[in-house]
């Protein structure tokens, strides 16, 4: 069981997962219509390429836009939140060996075990900071579905699975196995739903970017502030 | 019924649509038959298929439902955050339902659609600048008008000022000779206190070519006097086209694509007819949007830019400020609390802040000029925008909203508005005439004429040889 989920399955999660968003990126890129969006991307690449990238950086720093500002407790949890989702998938040291043992990726970064705890922890409880904000908040309620709190679920189970992994709590193969398969399950979602922001953000404020750098915000200076 | 004699699906292109539609008054009959207009589902789905592609698909699809841009609507602040008003629950109970359903609505909810995308947002896109993502509300609010408009739900006033267009290439009923006329008459009229004063109507490689919006001639002719007396005492060589001098564009405010690209074809056309260097619009925010920023696209221009540089009166102002061409008498300046009204078509959209800013430095006395708070790009609408000011149905909603710049304008302490845009402009009159700020409002000419040096030779005879 374990071989299968770690091996074939692995295998077929990944393929669906950067297939899938390989498919969203070029499917974005070519519904891009100058004529349609009304922005002259073709005609000014410096301009686009300057706006598209301040457009992005300022949205990735922590406080970096007017916007983020102007949400402070919110911008916390949410950098928090996405920083844990982020880091741990990517550089925990149990990965690592992973890496190392099938494909004998040795260079691979990792982060410390605390560190790693603390992210997790970040996580599940900004998850549940965001999911009461959507319950309390009157202006995010009316925009709430059941599939954006199936989705903080989806996202958040194998950090909860990962973490009484870790910590051994009891049942130690189940909970590996649930962490296993809700991860490949959060993998293979994410293409098909709206957790494809994780290009999809690159690819939308790219795009609000050139818009501002090459048409809306051309005259000014430094181009729009954000 | 499906087809309303007044309300149905195609645009007013003759005079006599036009007079029946005017003819039914405050659009009773109009919205009577709207109620039982059917949509055209098949159409409305071909639309989609063909308009309708990533950009805003992505949008509606990624849109997280966290609720950031509810603070971004002044609509939303205004009625005590009432969920509604949230951006992105009036795009996605609407645009994002037809989208959903490719198309298969009905009439009930397209009506909902009016009234949302007119009633409840002006297209100023203050909420796509909050949005993590870059989600722009109001570029979708203007789509969805364009939906709306090719399915007959759009408001009275607007189809009529589409139809206006479409007949006279000009918002409201002024001909290219009543045009030449009223500058003429201007002219005229200002001989004695300008000997000289000229209008030049259709000279063929001036250096700058003059286009106004319809409300001057036909409402303040003193604006195109204006006009004229600045570019007299600047020594520029300027002129006005008999046709395509209307740079407004209720097109645009209907969602009438087609009818948008008419207008501004007539416009072009006179640029390359009268190869001017450069063309300069009056102060509006919308004729702005509609001729520069977004008027090159709709003709297809895959440069995204007019055929010869086309300005905003702001810009020519600082320019003229800059070089020396307007020389502003110090004494005169203004030495009251003086704010800015940032109109979101040329601010947000297009990026002078600093341009008026530097207008500001010439014109009122340093220590008196008081920013709102927010402004430049983040400003928020002044509550007339989109169309807003001219529908009469939706009057009440638009005082309501006016609450936000009605207390942006009372924190700055400020007397005096000044509003280089005709919507603003409007707005903010009819905020004080509900509201009694006691504050005065004003566009950028009249004050400028107030304090600028005038050349000695320019003066009147007499004038000249008392002060001798
Ligand atoms: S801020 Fe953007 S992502 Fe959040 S609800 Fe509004 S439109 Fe959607
Ligand atoms: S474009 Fe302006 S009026 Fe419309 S929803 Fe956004 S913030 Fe509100």
């Amino acid at each position: 069981m374990y071989q299968f989920i770690t091996g074939p399955l692995l295998w077929l999660t990944f393929i669906i997962f950067f297939g899938g968003l390989t498919f969203r990126v070029v499917w974005y890129i070519r519904g891009l219509d100058w004529k349609l969006d009304r922005v002259a991307y073709r005609t000014y690449p410096a301009l686009g390429l300057k706006g598209a990238l301040q457009s992005i950086i300022h949205w990735l720093i922590p406080y970096g836009s007017y916007g983020w500002r102007a949400k402070p407790l919110y911008t916390l949890v949410f950098f928090i939140f996405h920083a844990g989702l982020v880091v741990v998938p990517l550089f925990l040291a149990g990965h690592a060996v992973l890496l190392e043992e099938r494909w004998g990726i040795s260079w691979w970064p990792t982060i410390s075990m605390a560190l790693a705890d603390t992210l997790t922890i970040g996580v599940m409880v900004t998850a549940v900071i965001i999911l009461v904000r959507r319950l309390v908040l009157p202006e995010v309620r009316i925009l709430t579905t059941f599939y954006d709190i199936f989705l903080i679920l989806v996202s958040v189970a194998p950090f909860v699975s990962g973490f009484l992994v870790v910590h051994q709590v009891r049942d130690y193969t189940f909970w590996l196995y649930a962490h296993i398969l809700s991860g490949e399950l959060l993998l293979i979602l994410i293409p098909f739903t709206k957790l494809f922001h994780v290009v999809g953000f690159f690819l939308s404020r790219g795009q609000i970017g050139m818009d501002f750098g090459i048409k809306r915000a051309w005259k000014s200076r430094k181009g729009f502030a954000w | 019924m499906p087809e309303g004699t007044l309300c149905n699906k195609n645009p007013i292109t003759t005079k006599e649509q036009l007079d029946a539609l005017l003819a039914d008054k405050t659009g009773k009959i109009y919205y009577e038959e709207m109620k039982h207009l059917e949509v055209d589902t098949e159409k409305l789905a071909e639309t989609l298929q063909a308009t309708c592609k990533s950009r805003i698909r992505t949008w509606l699809e990624i849109c997280a439902h966290c609720g950031l841009c509810a603070d971004s609507c002044f609509f939303y602040l205004a009625n005590q955050k009432d969920p509604t008003q949230v951006p992105a629950y009036k795009i996605q109970s609407t645009l994002g339902e037809i989208v959903r359903k490719n198309g298969q609505v009905d009439n009930a909810h397209m009506r909902y659609c009016m009234d949302v995308a007119w009633g409840k947002c002006t297209c100023c896109n203050r909420c796509g600048t909050f949005c993590p993502y870059g989600i722009d509300m109001g570029v979708m609010f203007s789509y969805l008008r364009g939906l709306c408009f090719s399915q007959g739900f759009v408001p009275w006033e607007l189809k009529i000022g589409s139809g206006m267009h479409r007949i006279f290439r000009a918002q409201m009923d002024v001909t290219p000779e009543d045009f030449v006329e009223t500058c003429e008459w201007m002219c005229e009229e200002q001989q004695e206190e300008w000997p000289g004063l000229e209008i030049p109507v259709d000279k063929v490689g001036a250096d700058i070519l003059y286009t106004c919006n319809a409300r001057e001639p036909k409402h303040y002719p003193e604006d195109i006097a204006e006009a004229a007396i600045l570019f007299h005492i600047a020594g520029e060589d300027w002129t006005v086209p008999s046709e395509g001098w209307d740079q407004t564009s209720l097109t645009m405010f209907a969602g009438d694509w087609e009818g948008c690209r008419l207008q501004v074809e007539g416009i072009y056309r006179a640029i390359e007819k009268l190869k001017p260097k450069r063309v300069l619009g009056t102060e509006c925010g919308h004729a702005h949007r509609a001729t520069v920023i977004e008027g090159p696209y709709w003709l297809g221009r895959e440069d995204g830019r007019p055929p010869v540089p086309y300005l905003h009166y702001t810009e020519w102002v600082a320019e003229a400020l800059r070089t020396g061409k307007l020389k502003i008498d110090p004494a005169k300046r203004i030495k009251e609390p003086v704010t800015l009204q940032d109109s979101c078509n040329y601010i947000r959209n297009y990026g002078l802040k600093e341009v008026t800013r530097e207008i500001m430095s010439y014109i009122v006395e340093p220590g008196y000029f008081v920013e709102m708070e927010p402004c430049k790009e983040y400003n928020f609408c002044c509550g007339g925008g989109g169309g807003l000011n001219g529908i009469g149905i939706y009057r009440q909603w638009r005082n309501i909203g006016f609450k936000v710049k009605r207390d942006q304008i009372k924190a700055t302490g400020a007397k005096l508005v000044i509003a280089p845009c005709h919507n603003c402009w409007d707005a903010i009159r009819d905020m004080e005439e509900i509201y009694e700020l006691g504050i005065r409002w004003s566009f950028l000419k009249p004050l400028l004429l107030k304090m600028v040096i005038v050349p000695e030779h320019l003066k009147p005879k007499e004038e000249a040889e008392e002060e001798e």
